[in-house]
């Protein structure tokens, strides 16, 4: 009885700490289901005083007269191709800082650390002026190609270190069979490495999904090409106080994904977080 | 139509990239071993290494460069775009408030992820508790500027308050309600209080993950040395959690100079918020002057340098 009551500081600073982190998207959640009139005049925890008046106009109509739905298939249309060519570009590189005979490797891997620290500010102004020179602005190629550039670092510092803690045995075996490098690193590094790439795949996804500076910078605002964060922040900055109940609807639809691959996934992605950690 | 381009996309850089290895392999294949051996690396290295070349590398050089040059980038313009750096106020206000940035979401995040981190270790639902701090990590920091604008949200005094914080704020205490984000004294700390809110859960993972390596053997010795519980923190568990918390606190450290969507959307610099990145941005489209863009960009990677330094001494250090 005296350990549960001394213990109790314990669960009460834990559950504070729960309640800070998941109130504030609780009541965003409630409010988007209210109409605009209940969320401009009354708190969201008065939502349970008038059920009958929830819906899902708000969604509804951010999908369709917001365009939020077109913005939902360009993010994905952004996210998928530019990290399925990251992990693809990231794992060859990878597998011969791990795996192959390279002259200078080490000051390579020290490179890529270092590219991974540098504030991605500093390479946007002469990215954005050779696009503006060969026209890839605005163009989706250009941005995947741009994800793929600045998200490679990261993919192959990851992979890097899975590569090299694979046991020798795997390889030397293959070696034995005479057989080529292409097909020790299709047949016998990939198959294993199913996890380690997964991890890369799903971090990268988030943060390209996530993404507005990017976004902004390289496709512009045009409703045409805009992926969910940049309708979202267009969105914001149209509302003056006003249009909560659209606002609040269109921060679940932009969270929507990254929030099931989360708690779907989860595994990997805090694999993906602590190999970002130099752990 | 954008579909079918995306799939081409795919498909053209995996058929490119194995057909760039197929070729590599045939033509080291007909060279003695140990030419083989030595240009097989690098020609596997090549691809990606073109794309960091372009992508990163020679960005890197040439913002230097252009950061010496005019706005259009066409004449030489020797350190003028510093110059204007180092007098323009409001570079002076951006530059204190991405220090502020820095020192309160470096140490909020450490102080929160090290407290999640070692409490939840001591309960049942230790998985429950560290998904609730976690989870907001993998939202877009837009969303996370609206949910906190919500929460924030003023309403004149008289008016039912529909913001969370100032519901409770007027309720409990009776005062006027409190404009988070316009008023100067606040604003600031309420947009790294977002931030916080959206990166603890990445200091709570790495930190949680060092706990669970020190070894049991040293907190039971400890313990029974007659150490306490917070004896045994405080000299035991903390100096094992060192290494971890460096690396951790130099990632925060980078990624607070980098703030830019949070006060992007919640107040656009507005109010004395400013930060570097937001500047830079400014400069960049309503300005259109490639110039000051560059020095700002440099200016925030020197920014940077101290805090990767510490970092690789402390690296070093570990290694000797």
């Amino acid at each position: 009885m005296l350990d549960r009551l001394r213990r109790a500081p314990l669960h009460l600073t834990l559950l504070v700490i729960c309640l800070i982190w998941t109130v504030p998207v609780l009541g965003l959640f409630v409010s988007s289901f209210r109409p605009a009139y209940d969320i401009s005049t009354t708190g969201w925890w008065r939502a349970g005083d008038s059920l009958q008046r929830l819906s899902l106009a708000n969604y509804i109509r951010v999908l369709q007269s917001n365009g939020l739905a077109e913005a939902l298939g360009h993010s994905l249309l952004i996210a998928v191709p530019a990290v399925a060519a990251m992990v693809m570009v990231g794992s060859v590189a990878a597998f011969a800082l791990a795996r192959l005979h390279l002259p200078g490797g080490r000051l390579v891997l020290v490179l890529v650390i270092a590219l991974l620290a540098i504030p991605v500010q500093m390479t946007l102004v002469p990215v954005l002026r050779l696009y503006n020179a060969t026209g890839l602005t605005g163009t989706f190629l250009g941005i995947w190609l741009v994800h793929l550039g600045f998200g490679l670092p990261f993919a192959i510092y990851l992979l890097r270190t899975f590569f090299a803690g694979l046991p020798e045995e795997l390889f030397e075996a293959a070696a034995l069979d005479g057989a080529s490098t292409l097909r020790t690193f299709l047949r016998v590094a990939l198959p294993v490495s199913g996890p380690a790439l997964a991890s890369v795949a799903i971090f990268q996804f988030i943060w390209v999904w996530n993404d507005l500076l990017i976004a902004l910078i390289f496709l512009g605002g045009d409703a045409d090409v805009a992926p969910i964060t940049v309708a979202v922040s267009n969105l914001v900055s149209a509302s003056t106080g006003q249009g909560w109940q659209l606002l609040t609807a269109a921060a679940f639809v932009a969270m929507a994904v990254p929030m099931v691959i989360f708690f779907a996934l989860q595994r990997y992605f805090v694999r993906g977080l602590l190999a970002g950690s130099g752990k | 139509m954008r579909i079918i381009a995306a799939v081409a996309f795919v498909a053209g850089v995996g058929a490119g990239l194995l057909g760039w290895l197929w070729l590599a392999e045939r033509i080291t294949g007909r060279l003695p071993l140990r030419w083989r051996r030595r240009l097989l690396g690098p020609l596997w290295l090549a691809p990606a290494a073109v794309m960091m070349g372009i992508y990163l590398l020679w960005p890197l050089v040439n913002t230097v460069v252009l950061s010496l040059r005019d706005r259009t980038s066409t004449s030489w313009r020797g350190l003028e775009n510093y110059a204007f750096l180092a007098r323009d106020e409001q570079v002076h206000a951006a530059l204190a408030n991405n220090l502020f940035w820095l020192v309160l979401l470096t140490g909020g995040c450490l102080a929160v992820g090290l407290l999640v981190a070692t409490l939840a270790d001591r309960v049942r639902y230790e998985a429950l508790a560290k998904a609730a701090v976690v989870a907001p990590t993998a939202i877009p920091f837009v969303a996370g500027a609206v949910i906190w604008r919500f929460m924030y949200q003023y309403q004149p005094p008289g008016l039912p308050q529909i913001g969370t914080l100032n519901a409770a704020w007027t309720s409990t205490t009776g005062q006027d309600p409190l404009a988070f984000l316009v008023d100067e004294r606040t604003n600031n700390a309420a947009l790294i209080g977002v931030g916080i809110w959206m990166t603890t859960g990445f200091a709570t993972i790495i930190l949680s993950a060092a706990l669970k390596s020190v070894p049991a053997e040293l907190r039971e010795a400890a313990i029974v040395d007659g150490a306490n519980s917070r004896q045994t923190f405080r000299y035991v568990i903390l100096p094992q959690l060192r290494p971890a918390i460096i690396v951790t606190a130099t990632l925060l450290a980078i990624s607070a100079f980098k703030a830019f969507d949070i006060v992007y959307v919640m107040t656009n610099g507005n109010f004395a918020t400013d930060v570097l990145a937001n500047l830079m941005y400014r400069q960049l489209f309503l300005n259109q002057d490639y110039g000051r863009a560059s020095a700002i960009a440099v200016l925030l990677a020197v920014a940077a340098i101290p805090v990767l330094i510490v970092n690789a001494r402390n690296a070093r250090r570990r290694e000797v």
